[in-house]
């Protein structure tokens, strides 16, 4: 066995198919996407090449930087939620009752689709008959928010199921790691008298780190290219203040017709989610790992 | 050892051959196919795609379904294949299909604006041929019209449509209200709604194009039929008097609250379902939706009987009642580079004859052909609605679809900034006006 796997055609052999994959569905349209934003094109007729044309007017395109602000907003309380989801999980993965079914709670919304969740955000936004208002109301409010209507805050009203769909994804990630934490440890601290929020900022925060930094990346990286709850609820609107860079790339591609710009549009996104990644990389690299 | 070896060899085998054969198989089938498209003694598949789905438009759904099915038996040999998406789906897959060259045979497609690049690209097929052969007759004066470009036609338009501002009976009936016949009369009913705590009318603006409708209404009691066509057209300007007084009423409404609290984020859809479950007093439509309004089963009888209409009143005592916003709905198109494209006209053809008699009778819309609503049993809605038409002095394009793709966002855009007030009506008209002269 090992004859073979130092012979360099078999492992050429062994790469090629999920090479010739991921180049065919990837790295390709990757390219072409780039290609297709050097033209002017309908997406229909014939195309004309423009040269960088669509990458400069993308750069001074005002709505563009908007959106992109709006994406960096997203990715910045995504982030910041990560300490909820770390808080709960520290407690879901402590001994305490009920644990159990609180899990199985926090997982429900990774089992719906986006399309599903927005649906049901949207009722419980709905400024006449929606749940959030009905309460208000109850409460003496006499002119609750209208959610999704207000330009000044329905970007955040959206950024709340959002955070919501994911809790259960990276509440999985960590309790799975705090579980591999060997009960030893814990238990060697707790006789030495750490108390429980020592043992929490002490040993499990420090041993399960590498996990913590892979779901900064992903949930950066995640709302940096966010779309579908957006697009739905919202569809960018009132007047693009809930537009982010996938949906406004969307929007001119597909609404407007401009599939040259959309595509240089599209590839500006991936630039900038590279350079932000590997920034957070960069920021988050630690010489040693901590091991147990 | 060995005979492991052979086992597994065997095997091996026996997959690679089982592979082959099923490729083999399936190639085989295709050669079936594409002889049978060639022969005319075996069957040709005709595609076909439309917009209206079972969930959201059973009675439209139905009736196309009943179409190829007599066409079908009509015509043995023609087969065909049915694709069906919702609106926007529909779009999105539209463009998708035809960067792919993949376009169905015979499909959907809206009028003026969104048509364009199609015909640029030579996608669509010119349909002058069906139009000279009695097609044409058939038509509406100005549906056909909408589907030419460049005196060629290339739609066969499906509908024809005219907004309207819709009311509730009963809820007019406990206020002692009127249908308002002048912009004044209409204030005061939405005054005499707000104080007692109703929602006077129901707008679902995310979708934009329903406030849209708003707008082209008061320019066209305010400056005519012709202001806004020319605006667009640029014989004129969008910074026209009329136009920014337009949007200056438009804005005036939202300060009375006209319209229901939040409208800016919800869609047309729960705009809708709130002006049907009798929460709101007046919802403007166009007659797409008069289903709802008469022969729909799913639709309360007690909530039908209550509905009426009226025209979009006068302002200041200028325009006229008859000129209406609306315009040709979908038409049918057929693929440039169909293989089978005399069956598809065939088809067509076929399909916008029977729509025209099977729209009226059976899902209640008006259709883009002509109709005799005299020998028909019709509601009294409907022939009220049709009599309107008879006496209509002007049609006025939705604005949207007049205007290229992409000047027709920014249109949408800013009617929502104008309803939500982030922008004044001058620089609404300036915007505009920037928009079109740079197209």
């Amino acid at each position: 066995m090992n004859k073979v796997m130092s012979n360099k055609w078999f492992i050429a052999l062994y790469i090629f198919p999920a090479l010739f994959l991921v180049s065919v569905l990837i790295f390709i349209p990757l390219l072409l996407t780039g290609y297709y934003g050097l033209m002017e094109w309908d997406g229909i007729g014939a195309m004309e090449f423009l040269g960088l044309d669509n990458y400069i007017v993308a750069i001074q395109d005002a709505n563009f930087w908007d959106s992109a602000l709006h994406s960096f907003l997203l990715a910045l309380f995504s982030t910041l939620s990560l300490i909820i989801y770390l808080a709960v999980s520290m407690i879901l993965a402590s001994k305490i009752k009920g644990s159990d079914v609180l899990r199985k709670i926090y997982l429900i919304p990774m089992l719906l689709s986006s399309v599903a969740i927005a649906q049901l955000w949207i009722k419980i936004y709905d400024p006449s008959n929606g749940v959030l208002n009905t309460i208000l109301a109850t409460f003496g409010v006499e002119n609750p928010p209208l959610w999704l209507a207000d330009t000044n805050i329905v970007l955040y009203s959206i950024f709340i199921p959002i955070i919501w769909q994911y809790a259960g994804f990276y509440i999985l990630i960590y309790y799975a790691a705090l579980k591999n934490i060997p009960e030893s440890i814990i238990e060697a601290a707790r006789i030495d008298g750490a108390s429980p929020l020592q043992i929490a900022f002490r040993i499990k925060l420090p041993l399960i780190m590498s996990i913590v930094k892979v779901t900064i990346v992903l949930a950066i990286v995640g709302s940096l290219k966010y779309f579908d709850l957006i697009y739905v609820m919202t569809g960018g609107g009132p007047n693009g203040a809930s537009e982010v860079m996938a949906s406004y790339m969307y929007k001119l591609a597909f609404a407007n017709n401009d599939f040259g710009y959309g595509s240089a549009i599209a590839f500006l996104m991936l630039i900038i989610t590279l350079i932000v990644t590997y920034i957070v990389r960069k920021l988050t690299a630690t010489k040693e790992e901590i091991q147990y | 050892m060995i005979k492991k070896k052979a086992v597994t060899l065997i095997i091996s085998l026996l997959a690679v051959m089982l592979i082959a054969a099923g490729c083999a198989d399936s190639e085989d089938e295709t050669a079936n196919s594409d002889t049978g498209a060639e022969n005319t003694g075996e069957t040709s598949t005709v595609e076909f795609m439309h917009l209206w789905p079972e969930g959201s438009s059973a009675e439209h759904h139905r009736i196309v379904n009943d179409i190829i099915d007599d066409f079908e038996a009509e015509n043995e040999g023609i087969e065909i294949d049915l694709q069906v998406l919702s609106n926007e789906q529909y779009k999105d897959q539209m463009t998708v299909l035809s960067a792919g060259d993949e376009l169905p045979d015979v499909g959907m497609t809206w009028a003026a604006g969104y048509l364009d690049p199609f015909v640029d690209g030579d996608k669509f097929a010119p349909l002058d041929d069906l139009m000279e052969d009695g097609l044409g007759d058939q038509f509406i004066a100005g549906t056909a019209e909408s589907f030419e470009v460049d005196g060629s036609t290339y739609g066969l338009p499906l509908e024809l449509n005219t907004s309207y501002v819709f009311y509730n009976q009963t809820i007019f009936d406990e206020y002692n209200l009127e249908e308002p016949e002048t912009y004044e009369e209409l204030e005061q009913v939405v005054d005499t709604l707000s104080e007692n705590g109703e929602e006077p009318i129901a707008l679902g603006n995310r979708d934009r194009w329903t406030g849209s409708m708003w707008y082209m209404y008061f320019a066209d009691r305010i400056g005519g039929a012709d202001v806004l066509n020319d605006a667009i057209d640029r014989t004129g300007s969008f910074e026209h008097d009329a136009l920014i007084q337009a949007a200056e009423e438009t804005q005036n409404m939202v300060e009375n609250d006209s319209f229901i609290s939040g409208f800016n984020g919800l869609a047309d859809e729960e705009a809708k379902s709130m002006f049907m479950n009798d929460q709101a007093a007046m919802y403007m439509i166009a007659t797409w939706d008069l289903p709802n309004f008469t022969t729909n089963e799913d639709v309360p009888q007690e909530f039908r009987d209550s509905v009426g209409y009226f025209k979009f009143p006068t302002v200041d005592g200028q325009g006229d009642e008859d000129s209406f916003v609306g315009g040709p709905g979908v038409g049918l198109f057929v693929g440039e580079n169909s293989d089978v494209q005399e069956e598809s006209k065939e088809f067509a053809s076929y399909f916008v004859e029977q729509w025209g008699e099977m729209a009226v009778t059976e899902a209640g819309v008006i259709p883009a052909t002509t109709v005799d609503g005299e020998t028909l049993d019709l509601p009294d809605m409907y022939v009220d609605v049709l009599d309107d038409l008879n006496e209509a002095s002007n049609l006025t394009l939705y604005a949207d679809v007049q205007m290229s793709a992409g000047v027709a966002d920014t249109h949408l855009d800013l009617i929502q900034s104008l309803f939500g007030m982030e922008i004044t009506p001058e620089e609404f008209a300036e915007q505009h006006e920037e928009a079109l002269s740079n197209e």
